[in-house]
C-alpha cells in the first residue's frame, strides 16, 4: 500500500513523456449541475425561450412596422421631397398648391421631378359595404414609384381606363377575390387590373396603386395639384444649396430629403402615436421576465448545490472559480434557450407572412437577441453569485 | 502568499500557538478555543479526541485555514496566516491542506476520478496527463477500478477512500480528516484508518484526524485530547502494545 500511496501521491501520470497542463473542470461541473436537475432546466429554458420569442417578436414587429411606415419611401428614388407644410407622414397626405412640378423642373441642379396623388379614399366592395383605403396615384410610365411584387397582371395594365393594383394580403377587406375583380372608389367604378403581394400598410389602410391622372380625378385634386414632388438631383449638384433654392421658390411648402421624410414618417407613427413605444415596452417585459425566470431558477440550483460548493470553497477553490461555475451554467442556458427560442421565433414568422403584421428576423437583430440572452442571463446569475459569495466553508464539517 | 517563509522545526508542518477563537460579543459571546498550542510533524498520523462542543471542529476549521484565530498565530508548511484574507486563506489551503469529510463530499454529478480531477483544477497547477493522474490518485487507495462510478453507485468506504484519494491528489502537506470512520461501519472504518495512517507515513506530509471513534486509536502515532476548548493531554502511543478501546474510552471522557 505504501508504494501504491507514494506513486498516487507524485501524480506521475500515465504519460510521463506529456506537457503539463492545467485540468479545466468548471464546465464539466456546470453542465452536470445543470443538467442533473431536469425539471429545474426545463423551467429555466421556458423562462429563456418566453423571453427570446417575445422580445424577437416585438423587435421583429419594431423592424416590420418600421419597414411598411416607409415602403413607399424606400421604393422611391429621389434626393428630395416637396411636401405640403406640416405633413406628418407619408400616410397623412394632403394636396400640395400646385404647379410645383414645373417650379422644382426650373431650379438649377434638378434632374427630374415626380408628381405623387396619395389620399384617403372609400371603396366600396363588390358585395356591399365600404371600407377605406389609401389610394395612390404615380407616374408607372417614368417615375420611379410604381407597385411592386406583382404576383398577378402587369404595370402596364394599370394605364387602362378605371385599372387599379391591390394587394391579395387585403382581399377580404376589399371584398374581391383578383384579377377582373370590380369596385367603386369615391362612387367611381374601378377595376383590379394587377395584384401584388405583402405590400402591407402600417396603418391597415389597404394601398390602391392607380395611374397619376386617375388618383387626381378620383381624388378630386386639380390637374397640376400632387401630394408629393418627388426631386432627383442632377449628377454633382449639391443637395442643400437645391434644397434651399426649392424652398425659396416654393413657400408654404416643406423640401425634406429622403432621410428626413422616412424618419418623420417612422417617428410619426411608432413614437407620436404610442404604438413604437408599446413594442418597446413589450421587448422589455420580454426580457425582465426572463431574467426574474432565470435569476429564481439559477438561484435555487445554487442552492441546491450549496453543500458542493462550500466543498469547493473549503478545497481551496477561489470565489471567482465558483462564480466561473455558475456563470458558465447560466450561459449554457442562455446557449440552449437561444437556440430553441429562435427556432420558436421563426416558426411565427413563418405562421405571420400571410397576415396583415410584418415579423421581420435580420442578422443584427439576431445577433442583438443573442446578445441581450446572453445579458440576461448573466444579469440573472448574480443572485446566485451574492448567494455563494457567503458561503461559510467551515459548515462542510461534521454534517 | 502575502507572508514570507518562516522557518519552523524542521518536521514540524504546521504549528499553532495561543490560539483563541471567539464567536459573537457581549452577553452571546462563545468561546470554542481558549489558547491551543498544537504540531503537526511530518511522517505522523495524530489524532484529534474530545467530547462534543470541546471545539474540535473550530480548532480544524482554524488549522484547515478556513476560519482565522481571534488570537495566536498558526504556520502552515512554513508559512503564517496572520493578515491572510479569505482569499489568502483559500490559497494557502489550496496549496497546502488536503480534506476529508465526515460526509464524504463528493460531488454527486461527478465520477470518482472526475471528483479527484476538480480538485487538482481547483489547485490551478498543471498536470501531465491530468485523468492518468487522478487514476494514479485512485490507484493509491485501491479504487482505480471504479474510477468511473458515481459517488452513488459507491458503498461509504469507497466514498471515503474516493475523498482521500482527493486529498492526495493536490500533494498536500498536511491532511485534515473531520470524524473519517463516523459513517462507517467496523470494517470500512479500519480500512479508512489504516488508509490514512499509510498515507501520513509520508515523510513530507502530516495527517490530523478529529475523530470520537476508539478503534481508531490504533493506528495514531499522537494522540491529542481537547476539553472546553484547551489541549488537555498529548501523547505518543506504544503502537507495539495493543491498546484496551474500554480504557481509553474511558480516559478520554
Amino acid at each position: 500500500m505504501q508504494a501504491q500511496i507514494t506513486a498516487g501521491a507524485q501524480g506521475t501520470g500515465a504519460d510521463p513523456a506529456g506537457k503539463p497542463k492545467l485540468v479545466k473542470m468548471a464546465a464539466k461541473l456546470a453542465y452536470r449541475n445543470l443538467f442533473h436537475d431536469r425539471l429545474s432546466l426545463a423551467v429555466t429554458l421556458i423562462g429563456i425561450v418566453f423571453s427570446v420569442v417575445l422580445v424577437a417578436v416585438q423587435c421583429g414587429l419594431y423592424i416590420g412596422s418600421e419597414r411598411m411606415i416607409a415602403a413607399m419611401l424606400d421604393q422611391s428614388d429621389g434626393d428630395l421631397w416637396v411636401v405640403p407644410f406640416g405633413t406628418k407622414s407619408f400616410d397623412d397626405p394632403s394636396l400640395l398648391i400646385g404647379h410645383e412640378k414645373y417650379a422644382v423642373l426650373s431650379t438649377p441642379g434638378v434632374a427630374g421631378a415626380e408628381e405623387l396623388v396619395v389620399g384617403f379614399s372609400a371603396w366600396r366592395k363588390p358585395k356591399g359595404g365600404t371600407t377605406a383605403v389609401l389610394l395612390i396615384g404615380s407616374d408607372h410610365e417614368n417615375g420611379t414609384l410604381k407597385p411592386w411584387n406583382i404576383v398577378d397582371g402587369s404595370v402596364a395594365e394599370l394605364e387602362a381606363p378605371a385599372s387599379v393594383a391591390v394587394d391579395d394580403t387585403y382581399f377580404t377587406d376589399l371584398g374581391v377575390n383578383g384579377l377582373g375583380d370590380s369596385a367603386e372608389v369615391n362612387n367611381s367604378r374601378v377595376r383590379v387590373g394587377a395584384v401584388t403581394h405583402a405590400i402591407r400598410s402600417f396603418t391597415t389602410l389597404p394601398y390602391v396603386f392607380t395611374s397619376l391622372q386617375r388618383a387626381r380625378t378620383l381624388l378630386g385634386a386639380g390637374a397640376n395639384q400632387a401630394s408629393y414632388t418627388l426631386v432627383k438631383l442632377a449628377p454633382g449638384a449639391d443637395l442643400e444649396t437645391v434644397r434651399a433654392d426649392l424652398s425659396k421658390r416654393l413657400q408654404d411648402r416643406e423640401v425634406l430629403t429622403q432621410g428626413e421624410f422616412r424618419k418623420r414618417s417612422v417617428d410619426y407613427w411608432l413614437f407620436q402615436t404610442g404604438a413604437g413605444a408599446a413594442l418597446i415596452a413589450g421587448a422589455a417585459l420580454g426580457m425582465i421576465v426572463g431574467v426574474v425566470i432565470v435569476a429564481q431558477t439559477l438561484y435555487a440550483s445554487t442552492k441546491d448545490h450549496l453543500n458542493e460548493f462550500a466543498t469547493l470553497r473549503a478545497l481551496g477553490a477561489s470565489a471567482g472559480y465558483i462564480h466561473k461555475v455558475i456563470l458558465i451554467q447560466a450561459l449554457m442556458s442562455a446557449v440552449l434557450g437561444y437556440g430553441v427560442g429562435m427556432i420558436l421565433s421563426m416558426l411565427v414568422i413563418w405562421a405571420s407572412k400571410d397576415t396583415t403584421l410584418l415579423i421581420v428576423m435580420t442578422p443584427g437583430l439576431a445577433l442583438l437577441l443573442f446578445a441581450l440572452t446572453i445579458g440576461m442571463c448573466v444579469i440573472a446569475a448574480i443572485s446566485a453569485i451574492f448567494k455563494v459569495t457567503r458561503i461559510d466553508p467551515a459548515g462542510v464539517f461534521s454534517r | 502568499m502575502n507572508q514570507a517563509a518562516q522557518a519552523t522545526q524542521p518536521n514540524v508542518l504546521l504549528e499553532a500557538k495561543g490560539i483563541v477563537k471567539v464567536f459573537g460579543s457581549g452577553e452571546s459571546e462563545v468561546r470554542p478555543l481558549k489558547g491551543v498550542d498544537l504540531k503537526l510533524r511530518a511522517g505522523e498520523l495524530t489524532l484529534l479526541m474530545g467530547p462534543s462542543g470541546s471545539g474540535k471542529t473550530t480548532l480544524l476549521s482554524i488549522l484547515g485555514c478556513i476560519l482565522s484565530p481571534t488570537e495566536g498565530a498558526l504556520h502552515l508548511a512554513g508559512y503564517s496566516t496572520e493578515g491572510l484574507d479569505a482569499e489568502g486563506l483559500a490559497n494557502l489551503r489550496r496549496k497546502h491542506v488536503g480534506f476529508v469529510f465526515q460526509g464524504y463530499n463528493l460531488f454527486p454529478t461527478m465520477t470518482a476520478s472526475e471528483n479527484v480531477m476538480l480538485a487538482l483544477d481547483v489547485r490551478a497547477k498543471p498536470v501531465v496527463d491530468p485523468p492518468g493522474h487522478a487514476v494514479d490518485a485512485l490507484s493509491a487507495v485501491g479504487l482505480a477500478h471504479r474510477a468511473k462510478a458515481f459517488p452513488a453507485k459507491l458503498s461509504g468506504g469507497e466514498k471515503q477512500r474516493v475523498a482521500i484519494a482527493r486529498a492526495l491528489a493536490g500533494k498536500p502537506s498536511v491532511i485534515l480528516a473531520d470524524e473519517p470512520t463516523a459513517a462507517l461501519d467496523a470494517e470500512n472504518g479500519r480500512a479508512v484508518m489504516a488508509l490514512l495512517s499509510e498515507v501520513a507515513k509520508d515523510p513530507n506530509r502530516a495527517v490530523l484526524a478529529v475523530t470520537h471513534d476508539h478503534r481508531t486509536l490504533v493506528y495514531a502515532d499522537r494522540i491529542i485530547r481537547i476539553e472546553d476548548g484547551r489541549i488537555v493531554s498529548e501523547e505518543c502511543p506504544d503502537k507495539s502494545k495493543p491498546r484496551d478501546n474500554a480504557e481509553a474510552a474511558a480516559n478520554d471522557h
